[in-house]
């Protein structure tokens, strides 16, 4: 279960400090003034609207993309002032779930887990086949290490891929939107694994998701992202019974309210009254 | 005002295209280790696409053999010389034919299959999911399809000029009753190793490496879509075919 808000505000020096983060893609501003804390050892969940920015983070946080103003800081080092190897060895401690897995295809199961171990370590072949193969089990699939991603169901896959996020035993997870698409059973399981993995291996977590049942039994803290802006932020339960405008509409799905329904690119004037 | 960026656009845009190649082509060359793993992933790439064209080159091969020792039968014929069709087919093969036409065979079978291969883990977020768990995708995917595809052409050349004397052998003496003697040794005398045979395996080289080079910065720049992956395919066709003859003049002007 989360910890409580408390145990969150009590939490020491952020591992991860955004602020003032500002990203453009042309015209369009995604991200505008952003300042964010995300404390060690907590599972901290990005909601909102599709397109509002969320795996943007991610992907800022990862190095993927740079920001256009503000400072992105992981563990005290700016990670938007990084070199290319810095950035290698950077990633190397950090594990990453995408949305569809992104499993390598040409490869089984077990050669997909065990890519990142021979990749960064030099273990023997026999401590990577044990690391390997207990990873499966943590995920609760021994025995398929010689299936190819193809035989998989989508389930299965998301937790292969989460077996190989988590096989270096990362301190920082970043997973996006790792719900999607799976039945509840799998979404369980998904959260469990989340939630257990997070707190044995005293991990911190960022979770973007559209989920909101479930991001209460899961996240520490949420943060609610729309029009480039957090519009919303605090523990799961006080965002939803929150009467702030922007995060009941979210928090409960209403058409109506602050957060727009139709998509207006910068500068263009409405079609129909053309 | 516009329309005339757009123009500058398009002279511009095969310049900067050029300048990328040649940027991803060091940034692979810098990541050559001739390592355990790096070489087991080059020699499973030789398999892949190399070993994996040896049918079709070795069935081109032939038929062209073959189809040369007719063409090469008619015309010499009526001037008395149809015992020198074996220095014919063996000057063409070794010089031209043999490398030039591996290369597009190679551009076709091998060439799209890296760049669709490619194309598609990048549209699958395979890329990313490698830079993020920090494997470089270039080092690890790009590099060993490229050094097997410069590996392998050379080769290729050689066994489809091997299978286009032997194509020669079947028409020139089989069918056409040619006198073997004549034949082989009109080969023996007529074609030089330095000048014919290595001059064609130089081309080779050539050729595989740009082949190969197109196919994997293709693939790599492919927009991440269905219709991405398939022009970046059709542009790799394209545009080795056009590079390999251009190239084979440029390097026939030298060679000879």
């Amino acid at each position: 279960m989360p910890s409580s808000d408390s145990q969150f505000a009590q939490s020491d020096t952020p591992v991860i400090k955004i602020r003032d983060l500002v990203f453009r893609r042309g015209d369009r501003t995604i991200l505008d003034g952003v300042n964010i804390d995300i404390p060690r050892g907590s599972i901290v969940a990005f909601m909102g609207p599709s397109g509002a920015g969320k795996t943007t983070i991610l992907r800022l946080i990862s190095g993927q993309l740079r920001p256009d103003a503000g400072t992105i800081e992981v563990n005290g080092h700016r990670v938007s002032a990084m070199s290319r190897r810095e950035l290698h060895r950077f990633r190397r401690n950090i594990g990453v779930l995408l949305q569809d897995g992104a499993l390598f295809t040409d490869l089984t199961v077990f050669e997909n887990i065990a890519t990142p171990v021979r990749e960064h370590t030099d273990l023997p072949e026999s401590l990577v086949r044990r690391l390997v193969m207990s990873k499966l089990s943590a995920v609760g699939l021994g025995g398929i290490e010689e299936r190819m991603p193809h035989e998989l169901s989508g389930g299965m896959a998301r937790r292969v891929a989460f077996a190989r996020a988590v096989v270096l035993d990362p301190d920082i997870m970043l997973y996006d939107e790792p719900m999607t698409g799976l039945d509840p059973i799998a979404v369980s399981t998904i959260r469990t694994l989340m939630r257990e993995t997070n707190d044995a291996l005293g991990q911190t977590s960022i979770v973007v998701t559209h989920n909101v049942s479930q991001v209460r039994r899961f996240a520490d803290y949420c943060y609610i992202i729309a029009s480039a802006k957090i519009v919303g932020e605090g523990p799961p339960q006080q965002l939803t019974d929150s009467t702030e405008p922007s995060v009941d509409q979210f928090m409960n799905g209403k058409v109506e309210g602050p957060i727009p329904f139709h998509y207006q690119p910068p500068g263009a004037a409405w079609g129909l009254l053309d | 005002m516009n329309e005339r960026i757009s123009r500058i656009d398009r002279l511009t845009t095969p310049i900067t295209e050029a300048g990328q190649c040649l940027l991803f082509l060091l940034r692979m060359l810098a990541g050559v280790r001739f390592g355990g793993q790096q070489i087991l992933a080059v020699l499973q790439q030789v398999y892949l696409i190399g070993a994996r064209s040896l049918v079709i080159i070795m069935i081109c091969g032939f038929f062209v053999g073959m189809v040369l020792s007719l063409q090469a039968i008619n015309a010499l014929e009526q001037f008395g010389a149809s015992d020198q069709v074996s220095l014919l087919v063996g000057k063409s093969l070794f010089r031209e034919l043999g490398p030039v036409l591996t290369a597009l065979l190679f551009a076709g079978r091998a060439g799209t299959s890296i760049t669709a291969e490619i194309g598609l883990m990048k549209a699958t977020n395979q890329l990313e999911a490698m830079e993020l768990m920090a494997i470089d995708p270039v080092q690890r995917i790009a590099l060993p399809r490229f050094v097997a595809g410069v590996v392998s052409v050379p080769l290729l050349a050689g066994m489809f000029s091997a299978m286009a004397i032997m194509g020669s052998v079947v028409f020139a003496i089989g069918v056409m009753g040619l006198d073997a003697g004549i034949f082989w040794s009109k080969l023996q005398t007529g074609v030089y190793f330095q000048k014919d045979f290595v001059g064609g395996m130089w081309k080779s080289l050539v050729f595989g490496g740009t082949v190969s080079l197109i196919a994997v910065y293709f693939g790599y720049s492919a927009k991440p879509t269905g219709a991405g992956v398939g022009t970046a395919t059709t542009n790799t066709v394209v545009l080795s075919s056009v590079l390999i003859l251009i190239f084979d003049f440029i390097m026939t002007s030298f060679l000879t």
